[in-house]
């Protein structure tokens, strides 16, 4: 018996932060790849605290649906699931190389893969190109385009900032978008500026944010003058400053992230080589003739 | 799942095939709710025992025929349903579905008496009926209890318990519920025909962890942390909480966590040797530490608490000092959307608020033309921080 915990932040104010975690745990529940797929939240139920003893399985797989490392993945996490004998340095990382170490909980004695976060991983570079497919309804976009990858930045983080830069560089290396910009919410290169950045008049925009929130659906539009006001939308593309600018909302919501879940799991050992390409490609939503339900509204 | 033309005391094949096997495999006897049966060493004859029933010397095909016979033959399908349908795997869950026929309290003829007009356990708003079906079969409906007597045509009806997540998300006023268990579950709904296994997962997506903390506690297990050793785990914005005064702890105890607040039962005190006053609650399952929403709210009164107290002067009149007391009572029990418009002998009715606002506030907002902070311009004091970030 093997279980798969995805474990993320929620909120008490705004059901729109869970969803994505709770929409990724249902595409891995049905490909059957685990005997239970569960979440547990730090602001929602079950707690982190007591989502490990909602689990039959021994052997639990948990993955953080965090983007970087950090205060939540070192401290928060560990703590609440009572991994025993916990210290970061078991992850041996250098802020971006967390992948797994395996410990006991103390609480239910389960034996605990405890995964690096979904955000630092590789593949999630690939979720940011899906991401620009799916707002631009368009398989192959690349040509023509800017692509800006949108992060916090280092205020509260540092390794918010690597994150952010690690797949900003992936992407530029494939060459498949004219050019690829790393932007901040509190730093330099700031988002507000971001046509200053890009001569391409295609820009997507891509936030890496697990959910949709204050942030993404709020501060970033509004400062990238796509609207004076969030309350009443934008469009998509919105034209800004002589650019169009195709404005993604958080990565995390894109169905491929389940993905990225399933690698963090399969890292760490399970057994799910299966569920992983059933998944990458049932969580795509433009077809090869670049249909797609998502583009414009 | 349906099975034509088996009524709920006949046995199956399939049952009497494992019946049969586990005696020939196992050397030990099954015994299990009233009913024992061995096999002989050479596993050529069979015995079974209930307490209405005494059979020995048995060949196999006497033994499957003792099996399906009406004394035996529930004996036999709920030795079935329970070590082969439910098994050991999943402990919360096996006792979960026990306690919801009592089966610690009744014999297995009784019991399947009761379960063919089904047998009901409450689970904090909501009701779940236990019944036979076909062969020893137990099916399991989940509805509100406000929904006691309804027609199920009547209600909406789901089979997966992942749906249950959509119907606990919003209240009747299609408000947010931060808590699962606040007593605010919108009503309307019912899975019908749930197995064990989904009974208990629906459960478990409508009240997160309630039917694990149920059964540690009944065990004698439930790891309960009491409020200062939570508080002092703390870390990052929630780590001024292990300020706040046991007075006030108190106070966040009687404002969050009475029945009327939340269904859970109160189990945490302020330490091991401290407990606190306010009345815990009498619902099914245990609170075994503050949540996430007390601890968010504890910061913030941890803040508002370290405020010293400063003499105000207000000229109200006796039946204004009353209406804001009514106002203060309105709000905290969630009643001021059922005080009529034009119910002007409500303190808190919406003229009457807006009639004293009128008359007792400057345009600052300050009541009695009194400044919140007099030594300092410009300040309003309804300044405060409404995220939950971190």
């Amino acid at each position: 018996m093997q279980a798969l915990v995805i474990v993320a932040h929620g909120s008490h104010l705004n059901p729109d932060s869970s969803a994505p975690t709770h929409a990724h745990a249902d595409t891995i529940r049905a490909t059957g790849a685990f005997d239970e797929v569960k979440t547990g939240f730090w602001k929602e139920e079950p707690s982190l605290r007591e989502v490990l003893r909602t689990v039959e399985s021994d052997e639990v797989y948990v993955v953080p649906l965090f983007i970087s490392e950090g205060y939540f993945t070192e401290q928060v996490i560990p703590r609440e699931l009572r991994l025993s004998g916990w210290d970061v340095s078991a992850w041996g990382s250098d802020g971006l190389s967390a992948d797994t170490a395996t410990f006991t909980a103390e609480d239910t004695g389960q034996t605990i893969h405890y995964c690096g976060p979904v955000g630092t991983h590789e593949a999630m570079t690939d979720v940011i190109v899906r991401r620009a497919e799916t707002v631009t309804g368009d398989p192959d976009v690349g040509e023509g385009f800017g692509l800006a990858v949108v992060g916090h930045g280092t205020e509260r983080n540092e390794n918010s900032a690597k994150a952010i830069e690690y797949h900003a560089d992936r992407i530029r290396e494939t060459g498949r978008f004219e050019e690829v910009q790393a932007l901040y919410m509190d730093e330099e290169p700031e988002v507000d500026d971001v046509t200053d950045y890009f001569e391409s008049e295609d820009v997507v925009v891509v936030p890496l944010f697990v959910a949709d929130g204050f942030h993404t659906q709020e501060d970033i539009p509004e400062d990238m003058g796509l609207t004076d006001d969030y309350r009443t939308g934008y469009d998509i593309p919105a034209e800004v400053d002589g650019h169009r600018i195709w404005y993604a909302g958080a990565v995390g919501t894109e169905g491929l992230m389940a993905d990225v879940v399933l690698e963090r799991a399969a890292d760490a050992g399970a057994d799910i080589d299966s569920a992983i390409a059933a998944v990458r490609e049932q969580t795509r939503e433009t077809d090869v003739d670049g249909e797609t339900p998502a583009a414009g509204d | 799942m349906t099975d034509v033309g088996s009524t709920p005391l006949d046995v199956r094949d399939e049952q009497l095939d494992a019946f049969c096997d586990r005696l020939r495999t196992n050397p030990e006897p099954i015994e299990f709710d009233g009913l024992r049966a061995t096999a002989s060493d050479d596993g050529e004859t069979f015995a079974v025992e209930t307490p209405e029933t005494r059979t020995g010397d048995l060949s196999e095909a006497e033994l499957r025929g003792v099996a399906s016979e009406g004394d035996v033959a529930p004996y036999v399908t709920n030795w079935y349903y329970w070590q082969e349908v439910v098994g050991h795997r999943g402990r919360h869950r096996r006792a979960f579905l026990r306690h919801a026929e009592a089966a610690h309290e009744h014999a297995v003829p009784e019991r399947y008496d009761a379960l063919e007009s089904g047998m009901e356990t409450e689970w904090g708003e909501i009701v779940v009926t236990a019944t036979l079906a076909s062969a020893g079969r137990r099916r399991y409906e989940i509805r509100h209890a406000d929904d006691t007597g309804v027609e199920i045509g009547e209600l909406d009806a789901h089979g997966d318990p992942l749906d249950a997540r959509e119907i606990a998300t919003y209240d009747h006023r299609g408000r947010y519920r931060p808590l699962k268990t606040a007593p605010s579950l919108v009503s309307g709904w019912v899975f019908p025909d749930l197995d064990g296994r989904d009974a208990v997962e629906t459960l478990d997506v409508f009240y997160p962890a309630s039917v694990a903390n149920w059964n540690l506690e009944r065990e004698g297990d439930l790891d309960v942390t009491h409020w200062r050793e939570t508080a002092e785990r703390q870390t990052g914005i929630y780590d001024v909480i292990e300020d706040l005064d046991p007075d006030a702890v108190e106070w966040v105890a009687e404002a969050c966590c009475v029945d009327s607040q939340c269904l859970k039962r109160r189990e945490w005190e302020y330490d091991g040797g401290h407990g606190l006053e306010a009345d815990g609650g009498a619902g099914a399952f245990p609170c075994r530490e503050p949540c996430s929403l007390v601890v968010a709210a504890a910061r913030k009164w941890t803040k508002l608490e370290e405020e010293e107290t400063h003499t105000y002067e207000f000229d109200l009149t006796p039946s204004e000092k009353e209406q804001v007391e009514a106002i203060v009572d309105a709000v905290a029990d969630g009643r001021t959307e059922d005080i009529r418009e034009a119910d002007v002998y409500e303190g808190a009715n919406r003229y009457r608020a807006r009639f004293l606002r009128a008359k007792r506030f400057d345009e600052d907002g300050n009541l009695s033309g009194t400044p919140t902070k007099p030594d300092e311009d410009g300040m309003d004091g309804h300044h405060g921080d409404h995220g939950d970030d971190h």
